[in-house]
């Protein structure tokens, strides 16, 4: 490691320490009660004390999202797929796509818990939110292939399947990955605010759950180490997400250009 | 860099291609796009088989048009294209590199032949034989973006030469490197054309490139496009450096600029009158 990595770590590490050092001495300080805020300290013990239930309402929260994932990646690649081969299918269904995608998705959850069973409408909310952008930018993506290497297709006579898979596909791989960042992101926000939405009305015992319910019996520490574990957890996405990105595009995208040396 | 490899050197060839048959006539031709621009306008044209042919002309001639008629990727809203045998093969080379970022050189060049059914085992020795053509043997495995813009060119170049084909297109294809780069690229093509039995189309617009290179230039004229000069180019084959300094390089350059001139429609200066 050289000494600029080290100081690039270093000091974030050491503003983020300097910080809850911060927050611990104003609450001892002021002894300020922990259903008020409570030290980082509570909230490490009450993470490990309470763990039994918020990993298993970390597993649930965690599940709904993957699923949701992977759910909107088969659909959104395979809605774009079917759009990239006619202008007029992509027109057509277009609409509904926007509808669906503009509007917000708190307001779309009530009307799915009185048609679907509580799980499976948080399952479809998370989807929905992580299904537009994956869609948006596969689509992009499909038809932004170099003119040039279009011509150059034609020219050698390309079929039309060769050209979606030696052209095409490899053309949207960037953007699909892009969209799949985004979607990562946004299949858990989806998955919590569905969660959050389904409240009392579910059997839900996901993370979002755990902190309506927290904030009822005016455990704050509990919340506290709940939305803790929704921040690692998307951050654990994103960086998983950002590293599959890298291995595929690393060799040849120039997105990928900055990370050498 | 090492150079073009030259395979065989013939002598000679301007006077041997002088009265080679026709290839491809272009009779009447106007080409009309969809907005209504009109590219070409009653282009009469004769290809020579084994000639090098220049189009010189400023933008908007419809240089390129030419050659996307050639190919057949798109017809003739009037006249008639007629070759003197079925359509040959092309090899294309564009003002960029075109190549696939995602792709090493070899799968670049191996694309033409990928896209005939002909296997990576297959295609390898013509693969090797189209880079050792341009001079990047060694490269096979590196990805464009690791490439010079010098370097890059060299492969589109080899992936327009890996099937072999009969009629080779160039579109500007050195109009974006550096000076010093473009000529080094242009005495390694004149190598090359030497060596290789092709006819070879070049669209430029420079006069320097086009005198330095082709057997033949043929100056176009914009709004709308259509051939007004043609310029014979009288120097034995294969040309070198040396070339650039003689007086009939000179000469030549002159007599093509005059007709340059006068095909924007300019007054031709006084220093260029014979």
């Amino acid at each position: 490691m050289t000494r600029e990595d080290f100081i690039g770590y270093a000091v974030p590490a050491l503003t983020l320490g300097l910080g809850l050092c911060f927050w611990e001495g104003v609450v001892r300080y002021f002894g300020i009660p922990p259903y008020l805020l409570p030290a980082p300290s509570v909230i490490i013990s009450t993470l490990f004390t309470d763990w039994p239930t918020l990993s298993s309402s970390l597993w649930v929260t965690l599940s709904i999202t993957l699923k949701a994932l992977l759910a909107a990646v088969i659909g959104s690649v395979t809605l774009a797929v079917i759009f990239a081969q006619s202008q007029l299918i992509e027109r057509a269904f277009y609409p509904f796509a926007v509808a669906l995608q503009v509007t917000p998705i708190v307001a779309i959850a009530p009307l799915l818990l009185i048609y679907l069973a509580p799980s499976v409408a948080v399952l479809v909310c998370a989807f929905l939110v992580a299904f537009f952008p994956l869609l948006a930018n596969t689509t992009l993506g499909l038809s932004s292939a170099d003119h040039n290497l279009v011509d150059l297709f034609q020219m050698y006579r390309a079929s039309r399947l060769q050209q979606f898979m030696l052209l095409r596909l490899p053309s949207a791989l960037p953007y699909f990955l892009a969209g799949l960042r985004i979607s990562g992101g946004l299949a858990l926000i989806g998955a919590i605010v569905a969660e959050i939405a389904a409240g009392s009305a579910g059997q839900g015992s996901g993370l979002a759950y755990r902190i309506v319910e927290s904030g009822f019996r005016l455990n704050i520490p509990r919340m506290f180490a709940a939305l803790l574990l929704i921040s690692v957890a998307g951050i654990t996405i994103h960086v998983f997400l950002t590293a599959f990105s890298h291995w595929l595009l690393h060799d040849w995208h120039e997105s990928e250009r900055g990370r050498e040396a | 860099m090492t150079e073009f490899a030259t395979l065989t050197s013939e002598g000679g060839r301007s006077a041997s291609k002088a009265n080679a048959q026709t290839l491809v006539a272009f009779k009447g031709v106007d080409k009309v796009f969809a907005n209504e621009v009109t590219a070409l306008s009653g282009l009469d044209l004769e290809i020579r088989a084994g000639e090098f042919l220049s189009l010189l002309g400023p933008s908007g001639c419809g240089k390129s048009t030419v050659l996307r008629l050639l190919t057949g990727l798109t017809s003739p809203t009037r006249g008639e294209i007629i070759w003197s045998c079925d359509r040959p093969e092309f090899g294309f080379v564009f003002q960029e590199p075109t190549l696939m970022p995602w792709s090493d050189v070899f799968h670049n060049v191996w694309l033409p032949l990928r896209l005939a059914g002909i296997s990576k085992e297959k295609a390898r020795p013509r693969i090797d034989e189209a880079l050792t053509q341009v001079g990047l043997s060694g490269f096979a495995k590196a990805y464009p973006r690791q490439l010079s813009g010098g370097m890059k060119m060299r492969v589109s170049i080899a992936r327009a030469l890996v099937t072999r084909p009969a009629v080779l297109l160039m579109d500007e294809p050195f109009a974006a490197l550096d000076e010093i780069t473009r000529l080094k690229l242009n005495d390694d093509l004149a190598a090359l054309q030497a060596s290789l039995n092709a006819t070879v189309v070049f669209v430029t617009h420079s006069v320097f490139e086009s005198v330095y290179l082709a057997d033949r230039i043929v100056v176009m004229a914009a709004r709308p496009g259509r051939a007004v000069a043609e310029i014979t180019v009288d120097a034995p084959g294969p040309r070198r450096e040396g070339f650039r300094v003689s007086p009939h390089y000179a000469e030549t350059c002159r007599r093509t600029s005059a007709a340059l001139h006068l095909a924007m429609g300019e007054a031709t200066p006084g220093e260029l009158l014979e």
